[in-house]
C-alpha cells in the first residue's frame, strides 16, 4: 500500500476514540515534527509516556550529582539535557553558577581524557538513560578496566521499560497501545514488549522515527487493536515490528551480554510516578568502586506544587491541562520535568503548539 | 613566537606583535597612519554595527575565527542594504597563543576583508591570562543607498522567502569538529555582497533581508514574523540542506532549522519578482542553492508566527530556539 493510503486511513477513522502511548523521547520529538496529530482522525489521541531519561530521574538523583560537583577535586560531567533539569532548590547549571565543577560533554567517552589528564582529579558521571544508552557506558566501563583507571565514577539513573509500562496498566493509564520505543528496541529486540503485549492484551508496535515509519506505526497500531480479538484468538502476537531495517526479534545480543556483565537490575524512583520494582539497573556489587552511591536516591520533590507533570507523564492529561503550561512554565524556566528536555513532551508541546 | 603577557604590555612587545602580524596583514594607507583614530571619508546614511567572536575552534574546515569576524559584521550591514565600508577589530588573545596561529587568523582577516570590499581602517590588541584562546570584535561602517529601505518590519504578506542556500552548514562544522568527526561538512562563512548588491542593483523590491545565523532559519523567521505581524508558511520539503549535514542531525537528533549559518541569507521579496530574484540570487557568488521555502499571509489577531507544512500534510507551529542551542559557534 501507499503511504497516502495509510495516511487516508489513519484520516478517515470514525471508530471508538483510542488512545495511543509512545515511550521515548525522541518518538515524542518526531511525532511533534511530523505535524501527525493534525493529520490523523480526531477520535485518535497520541500522547506522550515516560520516555524521556532526563524527565524521569528524581529530584534527589540531581541533589546528588551537585552535591559531588562541590566536592573538592571533584568534577561532575554529564550530556546537555541534564544541566537543566531542576533538583530540590538547583539544577546544575544553576550550582555551575555557583562555582560547583559541572563539565557538560557530547560523549562519556570525553572523560576518559580529562582522566588521564589530571589522574588526582575524581570525574562522575551522571549516567542517565534506557536500554539503548546503558551499552555506551559498558564501553566507557570496559576502556577504564582496560587502561587502568580508577579516578572515573559513575553515578547512576538507568532504566528499563517494560516495567514503567507494566506499571502504567495497572494504575489507571487507559492505554489502547503503545508505540515501542525503536531505538531501545534495536538494543533488546522487539521480544522485549511481547510478554507486556500478552499480559495486559494491549498490541505494541515496534516503529521508526521519520514521518513514514510513523504513520506505518500508528496505522498498524490502530490496525491490530482493531483485529485484538481475532488475533488472540488465533493466538498471534500483538507485538509487531515496524522498524525492521535495524530491530530484529532478539536485538542485539554482545550489547546484552556486556549490559548483563556490568548491571544488575533494582528498585528505581521515576520522577511523579515513585518506586517501580526491578525498573532500574545499577552496577553489580563487583564494580562498586565505580559507582558514586547511585542506590537509594529516592527523594523526589516538586518544585511547583501545581505542577502535574506526574499526570502528564502516564498520560492521563495532556500538556495543555496542566495550569502551569505555557504561563509559569516554560522551556527556559522549567516547573517540571516534563518541560525540561527536548525530548520531554511538554517542551514538544511548547515548541509545536 | 608563543604569545605572552608581555605582548599586551603596550611596550616594545607590543609594538612587535603589532607590527610582524597585523600592520603586515592589514596594511592599507587609513591603518598606516597609526593615529589614535581613523580619520575616513564618507557621507549620507550611515549604517553601524558591531559583534564579538568567540568560537572555538579557532579553526575549522573551511574557515577560521578571522574570516567568521569579518563575514558576521559585513553580513549584518549587508542585511539593512548598506555597502560595507570600513571595519575596526579587537583582538583579545590569551597568552600561549602561537603566533602562527594568530598570522593565520589575521591573513584570512585580510583576504576575507577584501573579497567584502571592506578597509579595516582601526585595531586594537589585549593580551590576557589563559591558554591560547583568541576573541576578535569588529565594527562596521556602510553606506545606504537613497531609496533603499530593508526592515525586519517590511515584510508583507503576498511576500514570499527566498533562502540562499543549505541550512546548518556552519553550526554541523564547529559542533562535528568539536566531538572530533571526521565528515565532508565545511563551514559556509561567507561575505554576501554579491547576492545582496544582485538585488539592488536590479531593482528587487526587497522588503527584508537577514543573515541566518544563531538560532537557525526557525528563529530568525519566528522573529521576523513578529516585527512585521505575519504569518510565515514554510514547505519542508523545499528546505534546502546538505545531504551530509541532513544525516549529522539525524544521528545526532539535531533540528537544521535551528541550526546557524555564517554564510547564508533570507530575502522576502513580492511574489512576483520572486523568479528574477532567485534568478540573481543563484547567478551571484555563494548563492547556487538558493530556493524558495514558504509564502507570507496576513498575521492572526496582530501577531505574528511561523509555520512549516510538514512532508505528509501536517503543520508545525515553530518558535525560537529555546536555552541554548550549542554554546559558541560564532
Amino acid at each position: 500500500m501507499e503511504l497516502q493510503t495509510y495516511i487516508e486511513y489513519l484520516k478517515n477513522y470514525d471508530g471508538p476514540e483510542v488512545t495511543f502511548m509512545e515511550v521515548c523521547g525522541s518518538h515524542t520529538a518526531a511525532i511533534a515534527k511530523s505535524g501527525i496529530a493534525r493529520v490523523i482522525s480526531p477520535k485518535i489521541h497520541l500522547v506522550s509516556g515516560p520516555g524521556c531519561p532526563v524527565c524521569v530521574s528524581p529530584s534527589g538523583y540531581v541533589d546528588r550529582l551537585i552535591a559531588l560537583a562541590k566536592e573538592p577535586e571533584t568534577t561532575v560531567c554529564t550530556f546537555g539535557d541534564l544541566l537543566r533539569i531542576p533538583g530540590t532548590e538547583y539544577s546544575l547549571n544553576e550550582a555551575k553558577g555557583q562555582g560547583a565543577s559541572v563539565e557538560m560533554v557530547y560523549s562519556p567517552m570525553d572523560v576518559i581524557a580529562l582522566a588521564k589528564e589530571h589522574p588526582d582529579h575524581t570525574y562522575v558521571f551522571g549516567a542517565v538513560g534506557f536500554e539503548t544508552t546503558v551499552p555506551v557506558y559498558t564501553v566507557l566501563l570496559d576502556e577504564m578496566l582496560r587502561e587502568h583507571i580508577t579516578n572515573i565514577r559513575l553515578l547512576t539513573a538507568l532504566k528499563v521499560m517494560p516495567p514503567v509500562i507494566g506499571w502504567l496498566c495497572d494504575n489507571g493509564a487507559h492505554i489502547d497501545g503503545f508505540i515501542a520505543p525503536g531505538h531501545v528496541s534495536v538494543i533488546t529486540g522487539s521480544k522485549h514488549f511481547e510478554a507486556l503485549s500478552r499480559q495486559y492484551g494491549i498490541p505494541f508496535a515496534v516503529t521508526g522515527f521519520s514521518p513514514k515509519e510513523l504513520v506505518l506505526g500508528i496505522y498498524g497500531l490502530l490496525r491490530m487493536w482493531e483485529q485484538k480479538e481475532e488475533l488472540r484468538q488465533q493466538g498471534d502476537s500483538l507485538t509487531k515490528n515496524f522498524y525492521p531495517s535495524v530491530v530484529t526479534t532478539e536485538g542485539n545480543t554482545i550489547a546484552q551480554a556486556k549490559v548483563e556483565q556490568y548491571f544488575e537490575p533494582g528498585p528505581a524512583v521515576w520522577r511523579g510516578m515513585g518506586e517501580i520494582a526491578d525498573s532500574g539497573l545499577y552496577l553489580r556489587p563487583e564494580y562498586a568502586a565505580y559507582d558514586a552511591g547511585s542506590r537509594g536516591l529516592d527523594e523526589d520533590h516538586k518544585i511547583n506544587k501545581a505542577c502535574r507533570c506526574d499526570q502528564v507523564l502516564m498520560g492521563k492529561i495532556s500538556s495543555y491541562d496542566c495550569p502551569l503550561f505555557g504561563k509559569v512554565c516554560t522551556p527556559l524556566s522549567p516547573q517540571g520535568a516534563c518541560m525540561v528536555s527536548s525530548e520531554g513532551s511538554c517542551y514538544q508541546r511548547y515548541l509545536n503548539r | 613566537m608563543i604569545i605572552t603577557m608581555a605582548h599586551g604590555s603596550g611596550g616594545a612587545a607590543t609594538s612587535e606583535l603589532i607590527d610582524e602580524i597585523f600592520a603586515k596583514a592589514f596594511d592599507n594607507d587609513v591603518l598606516n597612519e597609526m593615529e589614535d583614530s581613523a580619520v575616513v571619508p564618507g557621507s549620507g546614511r550611515i549604517a553601524v554595527t558591531t559583534d564579538s567572536f568567540v568560537v572555538t575552534p579557532l579553526e575549522y574546515p573551511g574557515g577560521n575565527i578571522g574570516r567568521l569576524a569579518v563575514c558576521g559584521t559585513v553580513n549584518d550591514l549587508l542585511m539593512r542594504g548598506a555597502t560595507p565600508k570600513y571595519l575596526t577589530c579587537g583582538y583579545i588573545i590569551q597568552e600561549g597563543t602561537d603566533s602562527e596561529l594568530l598570522k593565520r587568523v589575521a591573513t584570512a582577516m585580510a583576504e576575507t576583508a577584501a573579497e567584502a570590499g571592506v578597509k579595516i581602517v582601526a585595531g586594537d590588541t589585549k593580551v590576557i591570562e589563559g591558554n591560547g584562546g583568541i576573541m576578535i570584535n569588529t565594527a562596521g561602517v556602510g553606506f545606504v543607498p537613497d531609496g533603499v529601505d530593508i526592515s525586519a518590519t517590511k515584510i508583507a504578506p503576498g511576500d514570499v522567502i527566498l533562502v540562499s542556500g543549505n541550512l546548518g552548514d556552519h553550526h554541523a562544522t564547529i559542533l562535528g569538529s568539536r566531538m572530533n568527526i571526521t565528515n565532508s561538512i565545511e563551514s559556509d562563512n561567507a561575505p554576501l555582497n554579491e547576492m545582496v548588491m544582485a538585488l539592488l542593483d536590479n531593482g528587487i523590491d526587497v522588503h527584508c533581508l537577514r543573515d541566518v545565523t544563531r538560532g537557525g532559519l526557525a528563529t530568525v523567521l519566528k522573529e521576523l514574523s513578529d516585527s512585521s505581524k505575519v504569518t510565515i508558511t514554510l514547505e519542508e520539503e523545499s528546505l534546502p540542506l546538505n545531504p551530509a549535514v541532513r544525516d549529522f542531525c539525524g544521528l545526532l537528533g539535531l533540528d537544521p532549522l535551528y541550526m546557524g549559518n555564517e554564510g547564508k541569507m533570507i530575502a522576502a521579496v513580492p511574489k512576483d519578482q520572486a523568479e528574477a530574484a532567485l534568478a540573481l540570487i543563484r547567478k551571484a557568488k555563494y548563492g547556487e542553492a538558493a530556493v524558495l521555502v514558504g509564502e507570507v499571509t496576513e498575521g492572526v489577531d496582530g501577531h505574528g508566527d511561523l509555520l512549516v507544512r510538514t512532508a505528509i500534510g501536517g503543520i508545525r507551529q515553530l518558535d525560537v530556539l529555546q536555552g541554548e542551542g550549542l554554546p559558541r559557534i560564532c
